[in-house]
């Protein structure tokens, strides 16, 4: 087996009575990409948010890049400067140019100085195709701009793995395809990628492994065209049926996962 | 003129009845007006409050003095209250309990006080009960007006750290940034944005808590806008100096307001 980035085993979250995550195991690889399905409520966005330490977990272990996250001792600010994030709602720096949302953390938790922080920034808005955007402020850009810079001030950290909390709900549809192109450029490099979506062509074509999530825990995962193509469980075919023809033009549930 | 597109009904229309709304509003105005200026004494006023010569004596000291005075000891009341709020407010934000409740407890206590007493504590009741402690008057200036201020400003500074949405810091902390650093570069710069507006508000109700300086006593150097104001129509007859002194005070007061919108403005609407 090639090294293995992220190991999550026996994961569990709760919030009061309520258990989100009720034991969850993972294994993802050095360049592996896994998308994470699964309808609203599964835990899904969860799971995604404890691997950086973002959410607490209750109990179990979270291991990134050999480090234990869940050690009380270890330092998480370090170890998520290998590990980028992006938002749903991209949550840029409001206040500050593009070019500042990409040298702020380079500067002050990297220590890197201007001139190179710009560099890295500039060359990372040039791979999301922003190059000409470094002085607008976040609130000029449209949504899709908004989260490919928000992807470029994750990389200008120059992570190890990257973390991508549902990027394109948030998007009109005709912005998604800009986003989707980033991050399959950023498979093709080989980064390793952890993506909760419900683009399922997205997750058909670029991912490794997906995982379908359900009640809290990982219900069925394999390859793509496993998963998504020919579902073993009821629910991931039931909730494949719902997401693929949400308009129940035909009678659902059936192997007519192969959408339009 | 307005084309009537429906035949008339019976009756006036809506548009109509409102026409006469706003007419029956004029007239009234005009009528207070009128009636005002017919009962004015126009010449003990001028002479009484828009006294020329009066007004003249006052100048340049009313500048180069009062209006100096009270620009700089709001300046630094504000200066040091801002300073204090911060820390005010990030106390009362600590997961430390200990902190919360000092926080807590001096804004209730500096908040529920009137400003005069806030004055007099400390500029008689320290020297009084430290014996040897006696601060410049400026320095005692300073810290009465910043206290009076901070416990407004650190409440208003809390709002607006509680307003910036969770996903920033959340953003913050994913780079890589400690819960302190994530704090000082990207809420408070954010929340000192959308808290412009009270803040302005609390420099502007400081500019005429200055006048509370009185109570320490001033030599005619040391007077500010409202006391020379005072001293000036035992000099003079009539009221002329309250509406020059009244004047100054808007010569700082509305240009600030003015440089808040400019700021506004510049900071354009905030993107979230």
């Amino acid at each position: 087996m090639s090294d293995v980035k992220i190991e999550i085993s026996e994961l569990r979250k709760s919030f009061g009575e309520l258990e989100v995550l009720s034991g969850v195991d993972q294994r993802i690889e050095a360049g592996e990409v896994v998308c994470v399905i699964g309808p609203s409520g599964s835990g899904k966005s969860t799971f995604l948010r404890c691997v950086n330490l973002l959410e607490q977990p209750t109990s179990g272990r979270i291991v990134v890049d050999g480090v234990e996250l869940t050690d009380p001792d270890a330092d998480i600010d370090a170890a998520r400067t290998r590990i980028g994030m992006v938002f749903q709602q991209f949550n840029l720096f409001s206040h500050l140019s593009v070019l500042r949302n990409l040298t702020v953390a380079q500067r002050k938790v990297l220590g890197r100085d201007r001139v190179k922080a710009e560099e890295t920034a500039r060359e990372n808005l040039r791979r999301v195709g922003l190059a000409a955007k470094e002085n607008a402020t976040p609130a000029q850009l449209s949504g899709g701009q908004q989260q490919r810079v928000g992807i470029a001030r994750s990389l200008s950290m120059d992570p190890d793995v990257m973390l991508f909390d549902e990027p394109t709900s948030a998007l009109d549809p005709e912005l998604v395809g800009d986003v989707l192109d980033v991050m399959r450029g950023l498979a093709d490099e080989g980064m390793t990628m952890l993506v909760v979506t419900h683009e399922m062509q997205f997750a058909r074509e670029v991912a490794d492994r997906v995982l379908f999530m359900d009640g809290g825990a990982i219900v069925e995962q394999g390859r793509p065209a496993d998963v998504i193509g020919n579902p073993q469980r009821e629910r991931t075919r039931h909730f494949l049926a719902r997401v693929l023809n949400p308009t129940h033009a035909v009678s659902a549930v059936e192997s007519d996962s192969d959408h339009g | 003129m307005a084309v009537q597109t429906r035949p008339a009904t019976s009756g006036m229309s809506k548009r109509q009845r409102a026409k006469i709304g706003r007419g029956v509003q004029y007239a009234v105005l005009l009528a207070v007006v009128v009636v005002a200026a017919l009962l004015a004494d126009w010449g003990r006023l001028q002479d009484q409050l828009f006294n020329l010569e009066v007004a003249r004596a006052l100048f340049p000291t009313v500048l180069t003095t009062a209006l100096l005075n009270t620009v700089l000891y709001t300046a630094s009341g504000f200066a040091l209250g801002l300073g204090l709020a911060l820390v005010l407010a990030l106390m009362r934000m600590s997961s430390v309990a200990p902190y919360r409740w000092i926080s807590g407890a001096y804004i209730e206590f500096f908040r529920g006080l009137p400003a005069l007493l806030v004055f007099l504590s400390v500029g008689i009741g320290i020297p009084t009960a430290f014996n040897n402690v006696s601060f410049n008057r400026n320095v005692t200036v300073m810290i009465a007006l910043g206290i009076v201020g901070s416990a407004y400003m650190a409440e208003t500074i809390r709002a607006g750290i509680k307003a910036v949405p969770n996903g920033q810091l959340e953003a913050a902390r994913s780079l890589g940034m400690s819960h302190g650093r994530a704090t000082v570069t990207v809420v408070i710069p954010q929340a000192f944005r959308i808290i412009l507006p009270p803040l302005t508000n609390e420099l502007i109700l400081l500019t005429k808590d200055s006048s509370l300086t009185f109570v320490l006593g001033a030599t005619l150097a040391q007077q500010e806008l409202t006391q020379f104001g005072r001293a000036a129509m035992t000099t003079y007859p009539g009221m002329t100096p309250i509406l020059v002194v009244g004047l100054c005070y808007l010569v700082i007061t509305i240009p600030l307001s003015v440089l808040q919108q400019r700021l506004e403005r510049r900071f354009g609407p905030d993107g979230r």
